[in-house]
């Protein structure tokens, strides 16, 4: 059965600025299948992001949209959410975005368990300024900033919002698109601080500096490496290395932040009043 | 209740309890000295009043939950000192190009860097002016006493709400902390303004549609159906960003006008003597005060002695400074930093006028006595 985007889309806005073949759209896709399926209120959903190529998401997004500064999407995010819980509130991100400059916000964002999802498209590099390395790019990766391989360890992004305390982690790569849509259906519906991690290309720079200059290459790539976690439970660790594992990878209740602070502040006012 | 009314309290909790009055709703911070009791004042009564109070990971995460909470309809505050300030520029950039109204008070200390976390300063003064980049219009008050940390705080949000545009309360160490008295009016008796609300229908909403030079667009809340789209890149009218350089040009040009064609609602001068005194003093903070007694000695030993008080601080209130200085000789800026308002003092006097500063960063208010000094000093220009 197809299904019509155009009800999520600001149509008007087209062509949009990503590569031809790029995974984002692709995403994108999957996220706008995921609102409808909740049934989500266009007039009550708001689109956050940072800076970088999917960070232009929200611009596309017929919704309350907010393009913020490099990193800092979740600190307005919690703005938005707190003063208004009845919001839906997506922030959109890319590795870098998410995980350096923006990670400190990122931890404190899943400490506090507040209702937002966020979703991190990881291509490994930073896509819009070049090509350069973010803390996702894997050892030995080539990019315009490690010309003689990756020395830095990348960070796990879903260990690390599950160590934080994100209570729903999940992650997948681009080629499974069924299950992006699938992980943020969840994620938005989860109550609480949700991070999906779609692993995704990007073909123009990072794919291009490691022998894999086409978008399928790279999703042949990327689907190659994927394996279910659960499956993994089962292998051996010299079969699970260098894979990438997916799935619902955390997912608990915990008592989510606005809930806990407008409690607080119910409790007060009935003390007062009574 | 009568005895709420009147207080013997401090400048960093009349600044909380003024922008209560105003209507705050949402408070994100960091803590910091010599601001953290503005803070802490709020996380106390927010909750009580159905606000929000959110402690930030970082004044950076403060200022975009701040932002965040305007754009869902918040009026929304954050309060901080030097370093904080300085973490906070590029949302304060950010809330100037998309016209956000949220207010920051800055309760100056002194040094570069952590400085010195206790002692008073007014080195903040270009800081809050160009701290962010890029080209932008602000807003800056700034009280001298406990009073007008309540009053200014409550103009500085009608601004902010009015002119869709951050505003910063510049305190310093001294005001935040020193007590006086303060009376908190009734409800109703300082005008509370609120931002304008679009009254087209959703889909002919433009975020940035000025009818006119000088005009301030409307600003729906996030969820009231206006579904508008917020950017810091350069926009267009309907708020998407553009690649035109000619609109990019006529929109920075529209956010100036927004703030310099409405001066006559901005500036706020008070003044004693100005206009045809010989020495003309200028002065703004709680450095005003040693300026207000300096005047007062002067003026009883028969000294042509004028004192202008600057209460909003930028935009720079240059045709009151003008007026102000048109038969002076000597014009004495006293000022807690080496010198940074007198910038824009020597910038407007044209007249040939001696103009010196009084300066002082040595953790010490500067005492009357010392503005005297200089003015004896010079008095050869008289």
């Amino acid at each position: 059965m197809s299904f019509n985007y155009e009800y999520y889309i600001r149509g008007d806005k087209f062509p949009h600025i990503w590569c031809e073949g790029c995974g984002i759209g692709i995403m994108l896709k999957s996220v706008f299948r995921a609102f409808h399926k909740l049934g989500i209120d266009k007039n009550k959903l708001v689109v956050v992001s940072g800076i970088g190529c999917t960070s232009r998401i929200p611009g596309y997004v017929d919704a309350n949209t907010l393009h913020t500064t490099h990193g800092r999407a979740l600190s307005f995010a919690t703005g938005i959410k707190l003063f208004k819980p009845e919001l839906t509130v997506l922030c959109i991100a890319g590795d870098g975005d998410m995980a350096a400059i923006g990670g400190n916000h990122f931890i404190h964002a899943c400490r506090r368990n507040i209702d937002i999802t966020t979703v991190i498209y990881n291509n490994y590099n930073y896509g819009m300024t070049g090509g350069q390395h973010s803390p996702t790019t894997p050892e030995g990766g080539r990019t315009t900033t490690t010309p003689y391989g990756n020395i830095d360890p990348p960070f796990d992004l879903c260990a690390l919002a599950a160590g934080a305390g994100a209570t729903f982690v999940g992650r997948t790569t681009i080629f499974y698109t069924a299950q992006i849509e699938d992980l943020v259906t969840r994620a938005i519906a989860h109550k609480g601080f949700s991070v999906v991690e779609v692993v995704g290309h990007c073909h123009t720079n990072y794919g291009r500096r490691n022998k894999r200059p086409s978008a399928v290459e790279n999703i042949e790539w990327l689907k190659s490496l994927t394996l279910p976690a659960k499956a993994a439970e089962k292998l051996p660790p010299e079969q699970r290395a260098g894979k990438i594992l997916t799935g619902i990878l955390k997912e608990e209740l915990r008592e989510e932040y606005c809930e806990r602070y407008w409690k607080m502040v119910e409790n007060l006012r009935s003390k007062k009043n009574g | 209740m009568a005895e709420r009314r009147v207080r013997f309290t401090a400048g960093n909790y009349a600044c909380a309890e003024g922008a209560l009055y105003a209507g705050l709703n949402f408070y994100a911070g960091y803590p910091i000295t010599p601001s953290s009791e503005i803070a802490e004042y709020l996380s106390e009564e927010l909750p009580k009043s159905g606000g929000v109070f959110i402690e930030m990971e970082d004044e950076i995460a403060s200022m975009g939950a701040v932002i965040g909470a305007s754009l869902a309809g918040a009026k929304a505050m954050t309060a901080t000192s030097g370093p904080g300030f300085s973490l906070m520029q590029e949302h304060i950039g950010f809330a100037c190009l998309t016209g956000t109204p949220c207010v920051i008070i800055n309760v100056m200390r002194g040094g570069p860097s952590t400085g010195y976390p206790t002692g008073p300063s007014q080195s903040d003064v270009m800081q809050a002016r160009w701290g962010t980049h890029g080209d932008h219009p602000i807003i800056a008050v700034c009280p001298t006493s406990v009073q007008e940390c309540f009053t200014e705080t409550v103009r500085a949000f009608n601004l902010a709400e009015k002119f869709r545009t951050p505003v910063i309360v510049l305190t310093d160490e001294i005001v935040g902390h020193m007590r006086e008295k303060m009376v908190i009016p009734e409800p109703g008796e300082i005008e509370i303004i609120n931002r304008k609300k679009p009254t087209c229908p959703p889909e002919e909403y433009k975020p940035f549609y000025y009818e006119k030079e000088g005009d301030v667009p409307p600003l729906p809340a996030y969820g009231e159906g206006y579904r508008f789209h917020i950017t810091g890149l350069n926009y267009d009218e309907t708020g998407f960003p553009t690649n035109n350089g000619e609109i990019i040009e006529r929109m920075e040009r529209l956010m100036m006008a927004k703030i310099y064609c409405n001066l006559d609602e901005i500036l706020k001068v008070e003044e004693w003597d100005c206009g045809d005194c010989e020495v003309l003093i200028i002065a703004y903070g709680s450095t005003f005060r040693s300026a207000k007694s300096a005047y007062n000695t002067l003026k009883k030993e028969g000294v042509k002695v004028g004192l202008l008080k600057i209460m909003t601080i930028w935009p720079f209130p240059e045709k009151y400074v003008k007026e102000a200085a048109r038969k002076a000789k000597l014009v004495v800026v006293p000022e807690m930093n080496l010198g940074q308002l007198i910038l824009e003092v020597d910038r407007c006097i044209k007249t040939g006028a001696m103009i010196v500063g009084v300066n002082s960063i040595n953790t010490e208010p500067i005492p009357p006595s010392m503005i005297i000094k200089k003015i004896k000093e010079n008095s050869n220009v008289l």
